[in-house]
C-alpha cells in the first residue's frame, strides 16, 4: 500500500509446541498448517523488513533492539526443552535499530542495541521467524517488551516504531508475537485432549477474535486491561498496545484471523490485519495530543455486541477520536477531558471552556465577550476602560449564545443543562431584566439555577454564567 | 547419612562476577558492589572449610511452568549472556552436575506429589541466576552442582499457595540429601526488594549511584535481615508474603522458602556476611550454618 509504514500486521503465537510437535496435538497441527498462509503472504508482500515485537523477549531497563546482523544458536526452551532444540541463523537489519531506538530514546527510555555473540533470542520470536521466514529472505528487527510497561507507554513505543519505519522508508510488515489466554496447565496433559483451560478464557478470546476480525484494532487496545484481568492475556496483551501505535490507533483495518487453536490451555491464535487506508506516522506532537484523549476504556462497544456475555456499565462513552473523524480546524479540540472550543470567547487564565468527567460536562464561567474581539456585547467603556454604561439584556443573550457553543463543541446542547449559577454585579438593578431573558430560554428546559451577587467579574461585564450539563 | 551442612541466600546480580573480572567473564570492570562481593569472599571461605559435596542452587531465571526442573545431565558448558545486563554478563562456563542427586530429588518431590521433571536436553543453555550464585560461592567450579528451576506457581495462584510449594520442594530436597550421603550447601539465588532502578549510569561500577530504591524497601530489607539473626525463621516466613508484596522481593520465586523448609526452619542465628544494593535492589549474603550450628 502506498504511503503506509506498514504493509499489514499479524499477531501470532510464538509456542514451541506449533512448530516442534504438531503431529502431537490436531490444535498444534492445525496451527502449523495455518502459519504457512501467513507466510504465504508475506512472500506476496515481500516486504523489506519484518519488524518483531515478541512479549517473550523482556527487558526491565528501557528497551532493547536486536542488532546482531546475523545471530545464531542452538536454542533450547527453558520450559519445553522436551520437545526439542530451535537452531537458528536469522539475518537482522542492523540500520532501522539504530532508528527506532533513536526514536524511543527522545521519548526517554533508556534504550541499548544488543549485538553479543549468543545474546539469547527469545522461543517466541525464534518460532515466529521459523514459520514465517525460514530461509531469511527478509530481513527482520526485534524488539523487546519491558515487562513493566504500561498501556501509553506501548502505544509510544508503537508510534515511535512508525516513525522510524517512515524514516527509513521502507516496505514492512509488523509481527506481534503474543498468545490471547495465557493460562498455562500446570499439569502434564495429554496433547490431544489440550482445550483452552477455562470456558471463560475461551469466550474472552472468541471476542477478541471478533473484534480483531472486524479490523477493530483501537477498540480490542481499549479492552485489553480488561481481558487481561479476566483471561490473563500474555503480558497484559500489550503487543496490542504497542501495535495500535504503530498502526495509528484507529479501526481501519480488514481482520482475517487464519486460526485459534488451545496450546496446553493458552488461547494461541494467528491474525491477520490489512489497513484499509495508509498507515501514516505522527509527530511525537500530535501523538502527545492523541494521548489523553485516549483514556478511557470502549467497554459499550463490547457489551452491544451480539452475544456478549458480560455487563459493562450503563452508558459507557467512546472516548477516543478515529483519523477519519478528526476535527478540522475550526471545529472543537479535545484534550482528554479538557474542552476548548474554537467559538467560544477565548479564557482569560489557565482554564478550558469545559471539563468532561464521565457523562458530565463542567463548564468554566462564561460571560458575554466574543472570540477574537474586544468588544463586549452590552457594555460601553471609557478611554481609561472604566464602564460608562452597560445593558445587562444584551449581556445576558450573549452568555447564553457563549454557552450553546460551548455546549455543542462539546457534543452537549442546551436542552442538557442541568444546573446554572448565575453571577449579576447588580443584583437589585438588573435581575428583573436578566430573569426575563433567561426565561425566554430556560424556562423550557427546567434546569436548577441559584443567582448571586457579587463584587466584581474578572472583566468590565455584568452577567456570568457557572453551567453543569450532561453529554 | 547425608546432610545440608549450610544453606545460603545467594543473590545473583550478575554485576558482583562482573565487578569482579573473572577470566570466564568477557565484559570488565575497575571496580564495584565490594561490600557484597567481600561478603562472598568471606561466606565462600568458611563454606569451602567445610568440605561440601554439592551446591544446590534454585534460582529464578530459570522459570517453569509445568513443575519443578532439576538437570538431568553430568555436564553442561557454552556461554551465558544476561539477556538484561548483556554489557555486564557473557559468561563461559562449563560445570558438573550430580546427577544422582538431581534424579533423587525429583524422585522424592514426585512421592510427595509435586510435579517433576529432569532437563535431559545437551543444548540447554544454564540460566545466568545460577551460573552467578554458583561462580561467586566456588569459583573453580570444582564441586558438582544441582539446579532446580523456579515453578510460577506464586505467580499463577498466591504467593502463600507458591510458599506451600516450596515446602514441599524443600522437604523432597532434604530427604533426597540425607539418603545420597552427600554434605551439601543450598543456595538460595535470590535478592531482598526488588524495586530497582529504571536507568544506568554510564560506568556501571560508578559507585556514586548505587543506593537503595527506597527507604520504605530498606527498613523491609533490615526487618527480614533482623528476623534471620534472631533464628526466627517461622516469624520470617510469616511475613514473607506481605514483604513479597510491599517490595517485588525476589524471594517471591522461592528459593528462600525451600530453603528454610530444607534447612528444617532453622532456629539458629543466621549470619549476616553483608548487605549491598545493585540497581537500587536490596541483596544480603546470608549464612544459616546447620552442621556449626550443631556443634554449638
Amino acid at each position: 500500500m502506498k504511503n503506509s509504514v506498514i504493509e499489514k500486521a499479524y499477531i501470532v503465537s510464538g509456542l514451541p509446541h506449533i512448530y516442534l510437535a504438531p503431529e502431537r496435538s490436531p490444535g498444534w497441527n492445525s496451527l502449523n498448517q495455518s502459519y504457512q498462509k501467513i507466510r504465504q503472504e508475506i512472500e506476496t508482500i515481500n516486504p523489506d523488513l519484518i519488524l518483531y515485537f515478541s512479549t517473550q523477549w523482556l527487558s526491565v531497563l528501557g528497551y532493547m533492539f536486536q542488532g546482531n546482523p546475523q545471530p545464531q544458536w542452538h536454542h533450547v526452551d527453558a520450559n519445553w526443552h522436551e520437545l526439542g532444540d530451535l537452531p537458528y541463523a536469522f539475518k537482522v537489519d542492523t540500520v532501522f535499530p539504530e532508528i527506532y531506538s533513536q526514536e524511543v530514546s527522545e521519548l526517554g527510555h533508556n534504550t541499548r542495541v544488543v549485538n553479543y555473540e549468543g545474546f539469547p533470542i527469545d522461543t517466541g520470536t525464534i518460532v515466529a521467524q521459523m514459520f514465517l521466514n525460514p530461509d531469511n529472505k527478509f530481513k527482520a528487527a526485534m524488539v523487546s517488551c519491558n515487562m513493566y510497561s504500561e498501556k501509553e507507554e506501548n502505544l509510544r513505543l508503537g508510534q515511535a516504531a512508525a516513525r522510524a519505519l517512515e524514516r527509513y522508508g521502507k516496505k514492512a510488515v509488523a509481527v506481534v508475537v503474543s498468545n490471547l489466554s495465557n493460562r498455562f496447565e500446570i499439569k502434564e496433559i495429554d496433547p490431544g485432549k489440550d482445550q483452552i483451560s477455562s470456558n471463560k478464557d475461551d469466550e474472552w478470546n472468541r471476542k477478541i477474535l471478533e473484534m480483531l476480525e472486524e479490523g477493530d484494532l483501537e477498540d480490542v487496545s481499549q479492552c485489553a486491561r480488561e481481558f487481561s484481568r479476566q483471561a490473563n492475556a500474555d503480558m497484559g496483551f500489550r503487543g496490542i498496545w504497542w501495535l495500535n501505535g504503530l498502526c495509528g490507533e484507529s479501526n481501519h483495518f480488514s481482520g482475517d484471523v487464519y486460526d485459534y487453536q488451545p496450546v496446553w490451555g493458552t488461547g494461541a491464535a494467528l491474525i491477520g490485519l490489512q489497513p484499509t487506508v495508509p498507515i501514516r506516522a505522527r509527530s511525537r506532537v500530535e501523538c502527545a495530543n492523541q494521548e489523553e484523549a485516549s483514556q478511557a476504556e470502549m467497554v459499550q462497544s463490547l457489551a452491544t455486541r451480539e452475544g456478549s456475555t458480560w455487563a459493562a456499565p450503563e452508558k459507557a462513552i467512546p472516548n477516543h477520536t478515529m483519523d477519519s473523524e478528526s476535527p478540522s480546524v475550526s471545529g472543537p479540540s479535545v484534550q482528554g477531558q479538557k474542552i476548548d472550543s474554537a467559538q467560544a470567547p477565548e479564557p482569560v487564565g489557565a482554564y478550558p471552556h469545559a471539563r468532561r468527567e464521565g457523562e458530565w460536562l463542567f463548564l468554566s464561567g462564561v460571560g458575554p465577550r466574543k472570540r477574537n474581539s474586544k468588544v463586549i456585547p452590552g457594555v460601553e467603556l471609557d478611554d481609561q476602560g472604566e464602564i460608562l454604561s452597560y445593558d445587562v439584556v444584551t449581556q445576558t443573550k450573549s452568555v447564553i449564545e457563549n454557552v450553546k457553543t460551548i455546549l455543542e463543541s462539546a457534543g452537549s446542547s442546551l436542552e442538557k443543562v442541568v444546573d446554572v449559577q448565575v453571577f449579576l454585579t447588580n443584583m437589585k438593578a438588573d435581575f428583573p431584566a436578566f430573569n426575563a431573558v433567561y426565561a425566554e430560554t430556560f424556562a423550557a428546559i427546567g434546569a436548577t439555577r441559584t443567582t448571586v451577587e457579587v463584587n466584581r467579574l474578572p472583566t468590565p461585564i455584568a452577567v456570568e454564567f457557572k453551567v453543569i450539563a450532561k453529554l | 547419612m547425608g546432610k545440608i551442612i549450610a544453606g545460603i541466600l545467594a543473590p545473583h546480580p550478575p554485576h558482583l562476577v562482573y565487578a569482579e573480572n573473572p577470566p570466564q567473564n568477557e565484559p570488565k570492570a575497575e571496580c564495584g558492589w565490594e561490600t557484597l562481593r567481600w561478603a562472598y569472599e568471606n561466606c565462600r571461605e568458611k563454606i569451602l572449610e567445610q568440605k561440601p559435596d554439592v551446591f544446590l542452587v534454585h534460582s529464578p531465571h530459570w522459570q517453569t511452568v509445568v513443575g519443578h526442573h532439576v538437570l538431568g545431565l553430568e555436564q553442561f558448558s557454552g556461554l551465558s549472556v544476561d539477556p538484561i545486563f548483556p554489557h555486564l554478563f557473557r559468561y563461559k562456563y562449563d560445570l558438573k552436575v550430580d546427577v544422582d542427586l538431581s534424579l533423587a530429588i525429583a524422585e522424592e518431590g514426585k512421592n510427595i506429589g509435586l510435579t517433576m521433571k529432569v532437563m535431559s536436553n545437551p543444548k540447554f543453555r544454564i540460566d545466568y541466576g545460577s551460573i552467578t550464585s554458583c561462580h561467586l560461592m566456588n569459583p573453580a567450579w570444582d564441586i558438582p552442582i544441582v539446579c532446580i528451576s523456579s515453578n510460577n506457581s506464586p505467580y499463577y495462584f498466591s504467593n502463600e499457595v507458591g510458599q506451600q510449594e516450596m515446602f514441599k520442594l524443600g522437604e523432597a530436597t532434604r530427604k533426597a540429601i540425607e539418603k545420597s550421603g552427600k554434605r551439601c550447601v543450598l543456595l538460595a539465588s535470590n535478592s531482598l526488594s526488588h524495586r530497582h532502578f529504571t536507568t544506568e549510569s554510564e560506568i556501571p561500577e560508578d559507585m556514586s549511584y548505587e543506593h537503595i530504591y527506597h527507604h520504605g524497601q530498606y527498613l523491609w530489607d533490615m526487618q527480614m535481615l533482623d528476623l534471620m539473626k534472631q533464628g526466627k525463621s517461622q516469624q520470617l516466613l510469616d511475613v514473607l508474603p506481605e514483604f513479597m508484596d510491599m517490595t517485588v522481593a525476589e524471594v517471591k520465586a522461592g528459593a528462600l522458602a525451600w530453603m528454610l523448609s530444607a534447612l528444617g526452619m532453622p532456629e539458629y542465628p543466621a549470619k549476616i556476611h553483608g548487605y549491598g544494593t545493585v540497581i537500587g535492589t536490596g541483596n544480603a549474603v546470608v549464612e544459616w550454618n546447620a552442621e556449626r550450628a550443631a556443634q554449638v
